[in-house]
């Protein structure tokens, strides 16, 4: 009894293991397909520093248009709703400045992102200094629906 | 028909009002624009109820006002479809519903460019009532609004519209520029035309705080269209051209209030047409369709 027992045990282990591994797999291949645009910014772009890192209205101002015209699709907190992913995890707090703002510019239009250029450039800098403003923390749950389709 | 065209165009009004009150705003960040496209499409599922006004003066008749409403919808971040409902009264005359329009605008290129192109197709069937003067093509005159209602309603025109939208912005400045072809589907020539317009918002920067007479909610500009002739008389001669300055005030609420006069540039144009319109961008309106028919939320 007791080796059948065991064996039991070792395979729902084995089990639990592969399970938790495909999840994290799953887990990484997901935010590798969300935040992958962001590693499509070119140099030039990249390297653009924030002409307003030390307006100190610039972060407030920025709150205001996040709530006005990214809060519908990444939720209040930017940590993602059902249309748009979370702004508060590592891939987008730790990006440079100018990548963020090649996003906000250029958009993703394929997955749903429109171009957001209609800003003034200022006012997109104002939005790149709250978003860098607000740290990391754990996407929302409904953020996970907003995975974007192969 | 007459009564069933109005009774649509009130249910249709009555339901942009509907949604227009009682469902969520978007902050908009409209252009001053009546005539000239920019390459901004309509945000991916939110609606855009809008309705237009155009006071026109007539030498040799009656001046008069026409209006249209529109629905604009955003089908993805590439693709906005449009639905317009056209009307106008002349006075000492009548007031007729003159025709409907579905409008449809592709953006071709994933990325900003210096040029942005977008691709725009539009489908019209009206009478020839039609007085919105959304776009000048062919040899568009003044004198074609002459003739009374009575018997210009008796003609019926099925058209389509092709543009080719160029746009770019430039430290805050919006340069447009649109070239317009146009076909009578019953066996007339290809008409052409153009409208550009240039537009800045008044304040680059955002206010730290939300506010509705903060400069950068103003948006002025100027436009310039009118008719290029068509396919075998390319050119100027019997065209019609304005030049119209437009003002744009995005209210944090969600709604945009313009105004633009625009004044005619020869004997061949209306001395005055005083366009104003009101919008407002409804979020989400895409999910909310989907819900009532049952989607998850």
């Amino acid at each position: 009894m007791k080796p059948v027992f065991c064996s039991l045990l070792l395979c729902a282990s084995l089990v639990a293991v592969a399970l938790g591994l495909a999840g994290e797999q799953k887990e990484a291949r997901w935010r590798a397909d969300v935040y992958a645009e962001l590693a499509k910014a070119p140099e030039k772009a990249r390297n653009r520093s924030n002409p307003l890192e030390n307006d100190p209205e610039a972060a407030t101002a920025g709150r205001v248009l996040f709530v006005d015209h990214c809060a519908e699709c990444h939720g209040e907190t930017a940590q993602g709703a059902k249309k748009g992913p979370s702004l508060r995890v590592p891939e987008v707090q730790n990006a440079a400045p100018g990548t963020i703002f090649w996003i906000l510019t250029n958009g993703v239009v394929r997955r749903g992102m429109p171009v957001w250029s209609r800003l003034p450039e200022a006012q997109r800098w104002q939005l790149v200094r709250y978003l860098k403003s607000l740290g990391t923390a754990e996407p929302a749950p409904s953020a996970r629906e907003a995975a974007p389709k192969p | 028909m007459r009564l069933l065209r109005c009774a649509s165009l009130l249910v249709l009004g009555a339901m942009g009002f509907w949604f227009g009150f009682a469902s969520p705003p978007a902050a908009a960040q409209e252009s001053p624009y009546f005539v000239t496209y920019d390459h901004y499409l309509e945000e991916p599922g939110n609606l855009e109820v809008e309705y237009f006004s155009t006071l026109g003066t007539q030498r040799g008749g009656n001046n008069f006002h026409s209006y249209f409403a529109e629905f604009e919808y955003g089908a993805t971040a590439w693709w906005t479809t449009e639905l317009y409902l056209d009307g106008q009264t002349t006075f000492h005359d009548s007031t007729v519903f003159s025709g409907f329009k579905w409008e449809n605008r592709f953006r071709p290129l994933e990325r900003e460019h210096w040029i942005n192109p977008i691709l725009y197709v539009e489908y019209e069937d009206k009478n020839g009532t039609d007085k919105t003067l959304k776009e000048i093509v062919g040899h568009d005159v003044e004198a074609d609004f002459e003739t009374p209602n009575a018997d210009t309603r008796r003609e019926h025109e099925r058209e389509i519209e092709l543009k080719l939208i160029l746009s770019s912005t430039v430290k805050g400045w919006n340069i447009s520029e649109n070239i317009i072809a146009e076909k009578n589907l019953a066996n007339e020539p290809w008409e052409f035309g153009y409208a550009l317009g240039f537009s800045r918002p008044l304040g680059l920067k955002a206010a730290a705080k939300r506010c509705s007479l903060c400069r950068q909610n103003f948006v002025a500009g100027v436009e310039m269209y009118g008719g290029l002739g068509d396919r075998y008389s390319f050119g100027l001669k019997d065209t019609s051209h304005y030049l119209a300055p437009a003002v744009a005030w995005n209210l944090p609420s969600g709604w945009t209030l313009r105004l633009s006069p625009g004044f005619g540039l020869n004997d061949n144009s209306h001395r005055l047409l005083l366009r104003w319109g009101v919008s407002r961008e409804i979020s989400g309106f895409g999910g909310m369709v989907r819900r009532i028919f049952g989607a998850k939320s």
